[in-house]
């Protein structure tokens, strides 16, 4: 495999992390444009670890994605009292507070960027992307899901029967805080080289459009939307210069046609019939 | 010097009010973002150099930006938001972000990606009042702003266009049962918000006598957060929070601690939605006075 596509790859890989994390959050109605911000934070944390601590990857990723995770419940507290658009409005700011707080921190480099961090390999990457892919995926078949789902359908209805939607919707902030935390831990530990530009709002844009071009109704999508994401601008190399245009035009068309995003249930079902038929 | 300051950072917040009344036409009528004000700024800030450059005069500038603006917006809402009324907010939000890519990406392609330059000497002449200079442009800057967000406070409290609007922002349903036409009123506060966009963008470009397909961005983001401070649903709150904002982030660029004062706006906007969710002169939600 060339390097090229191996860069894509990680990118790819790194991105499907960034979608999930902005999935889970929206299964509980609450659409998060900050997670760059979580991003940042896992990025720093653990590229502090594992180069001025000298930890091994794997426990600075766990240890980000716990810090982040502290943080994500921290901050999903007073997004209770927001809805919709205002919800994503503010998270919108923290993401940009993170960003900032990053540019005038000077032990981390501060607008200088950091380096010093170890690089990972890209299967180790995609080990993290398919784990957790994998654990939302079994999660998606559980109680706790249902009840996520519950609360983003009807979140009075949801409470009426039982379901604890204050613990529901802070617990998905903080599980989507830390799966965004280990994106950016393997981020950095990739490109071995972070500064604060790198977690800027285009960032949370790109997790978002992907969850939402792949499929923003199962987890899977991620993966859909994260590789669309990464190969269309690729693949539309023969418009030259048009093709961000290009992209923004289909990102559109999709949006018409397909609100709900690329894969959904039904076609998943589709998908799962078709290969039984064939065995 | 500090009076020299604070007539730079007015001008800069005359700009964000601009920008963020552009957002909060479009919020407080239909509760959604429209992302791609940030580019419709931006493009208004090159129609105006373009004409600037062909040696008309200011006028035509900003009535070719705001014109060119408008039409952007309409052709977002007939394709970018119309269809996808009844999907939830966050679909629209995401096909503005489609018009975003696609307009950054015309105007590279037809502008170039480097800063564009007005020659010196066009705009820079200069009053003295005491020890303070300001520039011409710094005096068409404020003055503009404060004609278009007063003709937009009286077009919405006094006219019947103003009516309308804000009844379809109160009930969009009981609005048209009334007989107003909601579909037509949507496209006309889109067609107003890119006009004032756009009238920022002229502004602003020809203040600092150049531009990057990258200004709308930064701009738009902060614009929000002005939006926010202010209310979303208060003409007047922007006009108070821009120049505030405006004035905090020249001094804090003049005085030091400039990376700071991001970190500062974006807390206080989320303080806002926190604490004031009306914004800080916006009217209670129960006394309906949107827009």
């Amino acid at each position: 495999m060339s390097t090229y596509y191996a860069g894509l790859l990680a990118d790819i890989g790194i991105l499907v992390l960034g979608a999930l994390s902005v999935y889970i959050i929206l299964v509980t109605n609450q659409l998060s444009l900050g997670n760059a911000g979580f991003m940042a934070i896992g990025s720093y944390v653990a590229s502090f670890l594992t180069a001025e601590q000298h930890w091994a990857v794997t426990p600075a990723l766990i240890v980000a994605a716990l810090t982040a995770c502290v943080i994500g419940v921290i901050v999903g507290f007073p997004a209770l009292r927001l809805k919709g658009i205002y919800l994503a409005i503010a998270t919108l700011g923290f993401g940009e507070m993170v960003r900032s707080f990053f540019l005038v921190f000077t032990p981390m480099g501060g607008s200088g960027g950091y380096r010093g961090m170890p690089h990972v390999s890209l299967g180790y990457i995609w080990i993290w992307a398919a784990g957790i892919l994998l654990l939302v995926t079994l999660l998606e078949r559980s109680r706790l899901w249902l009840e996520m789902r519950a609360v983003h359908d009807d979140e009075r209805a949801a409470g009426l029967v039982g379901i604890n939607t204050t613990l529901t919707k802070v617990g998905a902030f903080g599980f989507g805080a830390a799966v965004a935390a280990i994106a950016g831990g393997l981020f950095a530990h990739h490109y071995i080289y972070i500064e604060p530009g790198n977690f800027d709002f285009q960032r949370s844009i790109d997790f978002v459009l992907a969850v939402i071009l792949g499929g923003s109704t199962v987890g899977a999508g991620a993966l859909v939307g994260a590789a669309l994401l990464v190969l269309l601008p690729e693949w539309l190399r023969f418009l030259a210069d048009w093709r961000l245009a290009a992209f923004g035009v289909m990102l559109i068309l999709v949006l018409l046609t397909r609100p709900q995003g690329i894969l959904d249930r039904p076609l998943l079902a589709l998908l799962r019939l078709r290969r039984n038929r064939a065995a | 010097m500090l009076l020299q300051q604070l007539v730079n950072g007015l001008t800069l917040g005359a700009v964000y009010t601009l920008v963020a009344l552009s957002f909060s036409l479009v919020m407080g009528l239909l509760a959604i973002l429209n992302i791609a004000i940030g580019e419709l700024f931006m493009l208004g800030g090159y129609l105006g150099f373009a004409v600037i450059a062909a040696h008309f005069p200011l006028a035509a500038a900003l009535l070719i930006g705001m014109g060119g603006a408008a039409l952007v917006a309409l052709v977002i809402d007939k394709i970018g938001y119309e269809p996808l009324r009844q999907a939830p907010p966050i679909t629209p939000l995401l096909s503005t972000i489609g018009f975003s890519i696609i307009l950054q990406n015309v105007v590279t392609n037809v502008w170039g990606s480097d800063p564009l330059q007005l020659p010196s000497g066009l705009f820079d002449r200069r009053v003295h009042i005491g020890s303070v200079q300001i520039g011409v442009m710094q005096l068409v800057v404020i003055g503009v702003t404060v004609v278009l967000v007063a003709s937009v406070a009286l077009l919405i409290q006094k006219t019947a266009v103003g009516r309308a609007l804000r009844a379809v922002s109160e009930n969009r349903e009981v609005a048209r049962l009334l007989g107003v036409s909601a579909d037509r009123i949507t496209l006309f506060a889109f067609m107003l918000s890119g006009a004032l966009a756009g009238a920022a963008g002229v502004l602003i470009s020809l203040h600092y006598a150049a531009i990057t397909p990258y200004i709308g961005v930064d701009t738009g983001l902060k614009a929000i957060a002005v939006m926010v401070i202010g209310g979303t649903t208060s003409v007047w709150g922007a006009l108070i929070v821009g120049p505030l904002i405006g004035i905090a982030e020249v001094m804090t660029i003049a005085f030091g601690g400039s990376q700071m004062r991001d970190f500062v706006v974006y807390g206080l906007m989320i303080v806002t939605l926190l604490l004031r969710p009306q914004g800080l002169l916006g009217a209670r939600s129960d006394s309906g006075q949107p827009v």
